[in-house]
């Protein structure tokens, strides 16, 4: 068999012995920073911006809502099942569609949606990036199939960076199959190295910050 | 030098829109590179190269131990891992699944390790579909060509080649605008994306103690191929490792900053096994498929093991300059630019093309910018070695070998050389502004009209150093 091939051709390679532990792992380099909340979110919004991203920091529940509201102007949406999303409101919006748990209608729905409406677990400030962690409030797609994405967070998820994420959540697959980190929209330079939005995954994204 | 490196070489040289579009995408992205990890930006920059090398050689250094480990929690997460020896046999386990899932369609995420086992040609030929959907793949997959940078992979078309490619193969009217070009991709690949039985990706990391595997992208394609299709195989090279998730603060600082100037790229996906029971959608099966494929030889050199420490970001091509001249298709194989140059000879053997380590100046930029730190010239000294360890083939290779031996015998005799040098010096041609433009035609063949034909000689100093330095310490 191919496996033990493999790991006996491995440690003849390096001299080791089967089941010799490791010696002393240099240990990981994790700096969190002490920054407030304010210059986390004035950070997070200065990079979503100049990666073409759109932010809105709301005054309350039901300004998030009407940002929302506006982004989805009357047309197709599909929103996750986050908690905040009911809570602002968002769920109740005409044209927009929540609750779902089965992964085939999800799937048809995403897949003509004009708007992904979801929440996340963190944001990065210094990097202007949001956290997905796949659960049963999150699916994957409506975040991905959907052309336009906005995403409504709560204040208090706002991390500094990945350092202060990774050691918020050392063990990501403890918690779910997927943890996806979006920076911006999705964009390509294949061709001639010019920037082009929206290839495969959301071209426009909104965060609003509640 | 084999005759098609040496053809591939003079194309691309000859080639002045070629030259230009090389050029213009590797300045760009070295530039960006540079600015992306200045002390500005990045003052942590060179502990962040120290941490990833030592953290990566560890591993490299234990790898059964982190392999073991890895397993171990793919297996805990509901997932599989398929060790594979080489191309044919991660074909043999992707038919064998296709055929037992009814499995017809393939779309498949960037991955360098498939380039390097033909993967798509391997299936194709058994009548399954495979379709790559990173947008510079998709058309170089249609154009039926290899990629030509590790990151860029089309970054020799321009949008009129893509336009003829698109217009050939997908039977679409002459686009040549690039957004509307890229609209057609994103058409035509959704509907794979959602008719995918099986989806297909590399790995940039594999983390040990989460049984996981890292994609980065800046598309959305990646993460498409992973959670659209209801099987998820991801097929990574076994020294992708990393023993855990949090050293990916590390890594994807220098991974993304390195290959494009990205902070971040537009999307990181961290997956571990199949969709969990609460969760409402992603992959029902999940396999990573671990390939050996000459690696465990390569690890057996102690000296040259650091190539496998390598994350694959391109930025020693960027800042190469015989990459930025030759082109990535003169490489002989899928890894191009410096680091092609050390891990060819190591996977096909150094006399697969013997120029290949000479094709270097040994200017050490390529060590300078690479993120974890692999001393590249270093390694094609050592390779340059090996190819001249072989004995001499044919009357050049004797010649240049007698050639050296004399070099070396004189220059260990320091008379002898000054009585050369003079020699050489007395009969020397003459010079205009302090260089030499030709030399008597008795002496005008083989590598020194081939040396002349690009360069002007210096010519010799008046009064050697050894004169000087003699008249100098005359009491």
């Amino acid at each position: 068999m191919s496996r033990d091939n493999i790991l006996h051709k491995v440690r003849t390679a390096l001299g080791r012995s089967v089941g010799q532990p490791p010696p002393p792992l240099p240990p990981p380099r994790i700096v969190v920073p002490t920054i407030s909340i304010d210059a986390k979110i004035a950070s997070f919004c200065q990079r979503l911006d100049a990666l073409a991203g759109k932010t809105h920091v709301a005054s309350s529940a039901a300004d998030a809502c009407d940002y929302v509201r506006r982004i989805v102007d009357g047309r197709e949406a599909v929103a996750s099942n986050a908690l905040l999303l009911h809570e602002c409101g968002v769920t109740a919006l005409p044209s927009v569609r929540s609750g779902i748990t089965d992964r085939e209608e999800l799937r048809a729905l995403c897949a003509t949606a004009a708007v992904g409406i979801t929440s996340a677990d963190y944001c990065l400030a210094d990097t202007g990036t949001l956290v997905m962690i796949s659960s049963r409030e999150e699916a994957r797609l409506i975040s991905l199939l959907p052309p336009i994405h906005v995403a409504v967070v709560s204040r208090d998820r706002m991390l500094s960076g990945l350092d202060e994420l990774l050691s918020a959540v050392p063990l990501p697959a403890d918690q779910s199959s997927s943890m996806v980190l979006i920076t911006g929209p999705s964009r390509t330079a294949d061709i001639e190295q010019i920037l082009v939005r929206g290839v495969h995954g959301p071209g426009e994204i909104h965060v609003v910050i509640v | 030098m084999s005759a098609a490196f040496d053809q591939k070489i003079h194309e691309t040289v000859s080639n002045p829109a070629l030259q230009l579009a090389i050029y213009t995408a590797t300045g760009r992205l070295a530039d960006k590179r540079k600015s992306a990890v200045a002390d500005d930006y990045l003052p942590e920059y060179q502990e962040l190269r120290d941490q990833a090398s030592d953290v990566k050689k560890h591993t490299i250094d234990n790898l059964d131990y982190y392999l073991e480990q890895f397993e171990r929690n793919v297996d805990a997460h509901g997932g599989k891992v398929v060790y594979c020896k080489d191309g044919s046999e991660v074909a043999d386990f992707i038919l064998g699944l296709a055929k037992e899932k009814k499995a017809q369609l393939i779309v498949k995420s960037k991955s360098m390790t498939t380039e390097e086992i033909d993967f798509n040609e391997r299936l194709e030929h058994h009548g399954l579909e495979s379709v790559e959907t990173d947008l510079g793949e998709y058309i170089i997959q249609l154009a039926h060509e290899r990629p030509y940078h590790i990151v860029a992979p089309a970054l020799h078309m321009t949008r009129y080649d893509v336009a003829r490619v698109f217009t050939e193969k997908l039977g679409v009217a002459n686009e040549i605008v690039i957004e509307k070009q890229a609209g057609i991709a994103r058409i035509r690949l959704r509907e794979k994306f959602l008719a995918a039985d099986i989806g297909v990706s590399g790995a940039n990391f594999l983390v040990a103690d989460s049984g996981a595997v890292v994609l980065v992208e800046n598309e959305g394609n990646a993460r498409l191929t992973t959670s659209a299709p209801r099987i998820h195989v991801a097929v990574a090279g076994i020294e992708k490792l990393i023993p855990r998730a949090q050293d990916l603060a590390t890594f994807l600082k220098l991974l993304g900053r390195s290959a494009t100037g990205q902070s971040l790229t537009v999307y990181t996906s961290f997956l571990s096994g199949p969709r969990r029971s609460t969760e409402i959608d992603g992959p029902d099966e999940f396999y990573v498929v671990l390939i050996d494929n000459g690696r465990t030889k390569l690890l057996a050199d102690r000296e040259k093991r650091e190539s496998l420490h390598c994350i694959r970001c391109g930025a020693c091509l960027n800042i190469c300059p015989v990459y930025r001249k030759i082109g990535g298709h003169s490489f002989p194989w899928v890894y191009s630019g410096p680091i092609g140059a050390i891990i060819t000879p190591q996977f096909m053997g150094a006399l697969h093309e013997p120029a290949l380590p000479f094709a270097s100046s040994l200017c050490g930029a390529c060590a300078e910018v690479c993120p974890v730190k692999i001393d590249i010239p270093k390694i094609l000294l050592s390779l340059r070695a090996e190819v001249k360890k072989t004995p001499p083939r044919g009357i050049p290779e004797r010649l240049e070998r007698l050639a050296y031996r004399i070099w070396a015998w004189v220059m260990r005799h320091p008379r002898i050389y000054e009585m050369v040098a003079m020699a050489a010096a007395s009969l020397a041609p003459d010079s205009k502004n302090g260089y030499i433009r030709a030399v008597p035609a008795f002496l005008n063949f083989g590598p020194i009209r081939g040396w002349l034909s690009q360069r002007d000689l210096p010519a010799p100093a008046p009064k050697s150093f050894r004169q000087i330095w003699r008249a100098r310490s005359k009491p």
